[in-house]
């Protein structure tokens, strides 16, 4: 339980230097044309520095399993939505072959 | 642990472990269906900005990344003095724990603050007669030319800034509601009811806190630094 | 007194009459301020019963107008536009106020602490706030019916319900979301509590497949009502502000409106009838004296169906323009989607073969589930097929296909375990005999009304319209004759069960001779459930063994 574990207050200030850096690289990362890569990129920042919130912050790293599991439920049903409609529109206009 | 009026275990639980272990798995589905709230709206963003880049990318750029990155170091910080506040309750620290939440309200308001001044700035120009110029709220007083689009780009904008502030809207009002919500967890810290056994409160508002910052963690670049290349 | 005492003074003195237990949760506490400002889940539960019947009653009177309407095909009896407002209500006081709750808060509020041992939900005051927040929601929308209505259809589909509609689309929006988060309370309460308030030796494959029915049923809740609450805000954002999310004329793609609708909307349908399966687990293995076949597939296949659920959405969007890609994607998954409710329906029938088998009127129900959801759920096969569904979408196959579900499937499992578990929640039996009539004729006015209607869909009837080609008036005189009988069947019970509650006989602790925990204390129980708490060492439905009494641990 994160009830029996006290997370150092040393820790709580590395991540939080961490995590101001991680803000200035995506501000410096946006300003680069990455191609195709810039909003993976993008995205993958934001993703490492709510993680560092998520482990550390919010104790998931010292949590039951369960709670990882509630909160990746939150992301999957999440990502489920975007994709599946996603892939209505990339493919809305896909060439559809006749009956030949 | 003392089942006497006024101490923390509740009737229906056996002990604080089991009180404490379902308070913080309710918490975490409050958390999970709030993701799924937020999404809706990331959802409907992926879709838009997919479909109208270069709109989104004239909206974007319309806005101050520099107050964007500003307060994201505000939010940031302010999840810091969250977590120290629990920290503060871990050991027993009873005034550190008033001062750190005190703090993060404090930061929350400044985070605010430079969100009503962004938000001045887009919604003042639409009262009034007048040609509303730097008017960036969708409608008929949007103000197309302020980014240098026409047509259906315009159009395409106004969806963009529909989005801006319904997501920071939204999350604002996530965070206006957190702050009565931290006085009063402040309050009773102060009244000494939180100890090192028992201060699940003082983490679960915590987490509420850390969600909203991981809400705008995303936001931050997703509107302000669209091709800014 | 606990139940133990009061089963010995029966098999003491067979003669003497049964007698109420002296303190139970209904006389534990006198006045209108212990039930408004009560936290326990029991009182709660008859909260929601008697909300939820009103709900279900008001929607109902809007089916009798539509039924009387459709009497005729030039349908005189109302406009066009009153008709829209008739059956848009029909469907939002149905599907939001009683639907979706029914099972939940009322079978499931009163029944899930009692069957984990545990002595209330885990958060009795949210559970508490979640039925204020039911009736703020439902004092809301009831606002939008009354003054002036609503005619989106309970689908609020855009751009007609952003820019065109001139009724009070904001209003119903408004409630219909705060009754969401009513949704998302009681099914976060459910999880934590069935996570971690279990009795000791209560292990996950001794729970009783109610619970297990309920745990699916709630992660659905959580995870796709916030997409329907955001949705519904955007379509008043869109409304008030003019955003143009859904709006062509601004950008928008309406298509993306049903995108986020029927996310939410889908898996709501497995919100609906999720519970009435745990339900029917429960009956199907009591009344058949005989552990349920296939346990733990029935167990699983309600996580199957809760996952599966959120993976389909788009079969309702077949005909819009959606990507026909998508559309291969979404009929296969639909397809998938089947097979767990398909096992569910084996794994009964398989608990019936060989089993001791008895007609009270929780099983009559239990039967007419069986039938009447294989023959909805069938028909949704039928509609995932993207050629048939081209065809019948829109017409009253697709009427008939959800009323099949919702009312042979979902209306019948609540009645049916509100007949089962009444003798526990009032501590009176029902009148056998006019619970069965009632239920026979349930079923007989149910399928007059709901089986012409396949085939009126089949012929091309379309859907909310109020007038129709006079060659299918036979059909729809037919439907509306299995209306009123239907009507008959629901109204009987509320007499019935009414007159019980004061005059119906006493009834014992475990008058059907079931497994479960609920069973080991008294009719009704005390408000902390049990005098202590009970300690479970053996295998759910052990009906080969003899009838545990009540035990004093």
């Amino acid at each position: 339980m994160a009830q029996h574990h006290i997370v150092s207050w040393k820790l709580y200030l590395g991540i939080l230097l961490v995590l101001c850096v991680l803000t200035v690289a995506t501000v410096g990362v946006a300003g680069h044309d990455f191609g195709a890569l810039n909003t993976p990129i993008a995205l993958a920042i934001a993703v490492a520095k709510a993680t560092l919130v998520v482990l550390f912050f919010m104790h998931v790293k010292y949590s039951p399993r369960l709670t990882t599991l509630v909160l990746s439920a939150g992301f999957v049903f999440l990502l489920l939505l975007i994709v599946f409609t996603g892939s209505d529109y990339i493919s809305r206009n896909w060439p559809i072959t006749p009956a030949g | 642990m003392s089942e006497a009026h006024g101490g923390p275990l509740a009737h229906h639980f056996h002990d604080l472990d089991q009180q404490r272990e379902a308070a913080s798995l309710g918490m975490w589905i409050f958390i999970a269906q709030e993701i799924l709230f937020f999404g809706g709206l990331f959802g409907v963003y992926t879709i838009y900005r997919n479909l109208y880049y270069e709109a989104f990318a004239a909206g974007s750029h319309h806005l101050s990344w520099k107050l964007g990155c500003y307060n994201t170091l505000v939010l940031i910080g302010s999840s810091f003095t969250m977590a120290m506040a629990v920290y503060s309750a871990a050991v027993g620290r009873k005034r550190a724990i008033v001062g750190y939440i005190l703090a993060t309200i404090l930061l929350g308001a400044v985070f605010l603050g430079v969100k009503y001044v962004e938000y001045h700035e887009k919604i003042a120009p639409c009262f009034g007669d007048g040609p509303h110029t730097g008017c960036l709220v969708p409608g008929a007083r949007f103000d197309a030319g302020a980014l240098q689009l026409d047509g259906a780009r315009a159009r395409e904008a106004q969806i963009y800034f529909s989005l801006y502030f319904a997501m920071t809207g939204l999350h604002a009002l996530h965070m206006i509601i957190g702050v009565p919500i931290l006085l009063w967890v402040a309050k009773n810290a102060a009244a000494g009811l939180y100890t090192p056994a028992w201060h699940t409160p003082v983490e679960l508002v915590g987490l509420y806190w850390h969600f909203v910052d991981i809400v705008w963690i995303f936001l931050f670049p997703l509107l302000y630094l669209i091709g800014h290349h | 007194m606990n139940s133990g005492e009061q089963d010995a003074r029966k098999t003491m003195s067979s003669q003497a009459p049964l007698t109420l237990p002296k303190r139970h949760y209904l006389n534990a506490d006198y006045g209108v301020r212990s039930w408004l400002l009560t936290t326990d889940h029991k009182r709660i539960a008859v909260l929601y019963l008697v909300s939820v019947t009103a709900m279900f009653f008001l929607g109902g009177a809007y089916a009798v107008i539509i039924r009387l309407n459709l009497l005729e095909p030039t349908g005189s009896l109302v406009t066009a536009e009153t008709y829209n407002k008739l059956f848009t209500a029909h469907g939002v006081l149905m599907v939001f106020f009683f639907m979706i709750p029914a099972i939940p808060a009322v079978l499931g509020n009163f029944l899930l602490p009692l069957m984990l041992g545990a002595r209330d939900l885990a958060f009795p005051r949210i559970n508490l706030l979640s039925w204020y927040v039911y009736v703020v929601g439902a004092a809301f929308t009831m606002y939008a019916v009354v003054a002036g209505g609503l005619d989106t259809g309970w689908t609020f589909y855009t751009p007609y319900s952003t820019a065109f509609s001139n009724t009070n689309v904001i209003a119903a929006g408004v409630g219909i979301f705060i009754t969401g988060f009513s949704s998302i309370l009681t099914g976060l309460n459910f999880i934590v509590t069935i996570h971690t308030m279990r009795a000791p030796g209560l292990t996950w494959f001794r729970l009783p497949l109610f619970v297990w029915a309920h745990y699916a049923t709630s992660l659905i809740q959580i995870l796709g009502t916030p997409v329907v609450a955001i949705t519904i805000l955007l379509v008043a954002m869109e409304r008030a502000f003019h955003f143009g999310f859904f709006d062509p004329a601004r950008g928008g793609d309406p298509i993306l409106f049903q995108h986020l609708f029927w996310f939410y909307s889908h898996p709501a349908v497995y919100i609906m009838i999720l519970p009435a399966m745990g339900v029917i687990s429960e009956l199907v293995t009591c009344f058949s004296r005989k552990k349920v076949f296939g346990y733990g597939f029935i167990a699983i296949s309600s996580l199957a169906i809760a996952g599966l659920s959120f993976m389909v959405w788009a079969h309702h969007m077949f005909v819009t323009g959606l990507s026909v890609y998508a559309a291969m994607i979404f009929s296969a998954l639909s397809f998938l989607v089947a097979i767990p409710s398909a096992i569910k329906v084996f794994n009964w029938v398989a608990t019936l073969y060989r089993g001791s088998i008895s007609w009270q009127t929780p099983m009559l129900y239990a039967f007419g589930f069986i039938g009447l959801f294989t023959i909805g759920g069938l028909t949704g096969l039928f509609l995932a097929t993207l050629g048939l569904d081209v065809h019948v979408t829109d017409t009253y196959f697709i009427v008939a296909h959800f009323h099949y579900i919702m009312v042979g499937g979902t209306i019948m499992g609540y009645l049916g375990g509100l007949h089962y578990w009444w003798p526990k929640i009032t501590g009176r039996l029902y009148p056998e005999w006019w619970a069965r009539v009632s239920a026979v004729v349930v079923f007989i006015g149910f399928n007059l009304t709901f089986f012409p209607q396949f085939i009126l869909g089949y012929l091309g009837m379309p859907r909310r319209y109020h007038v129709y080609p006079p060659e299918f008036q036979v059909l729809n005189v037919m439907s509306s004759a299995g209306a009123s009988i239907l009507g008959v069947g629901y109204l009987i019970p509320m007499v019935y069960l009414a007159w019980s509650m004061r005059y119906g006989k006493v009834a014992p602790s475990n008058p059907f001779q079931s497994t479960g925990l609920e069973w080991r204390t008294t009719s009704p129980p005390p408000t902390e459930n049990f005098a202590e708490t009970p300690i479970i060492d053996e295998e759910v439905y052990d009906y080969a063994s003899p009838p545990k009494e009540a035990r004093s641990v």
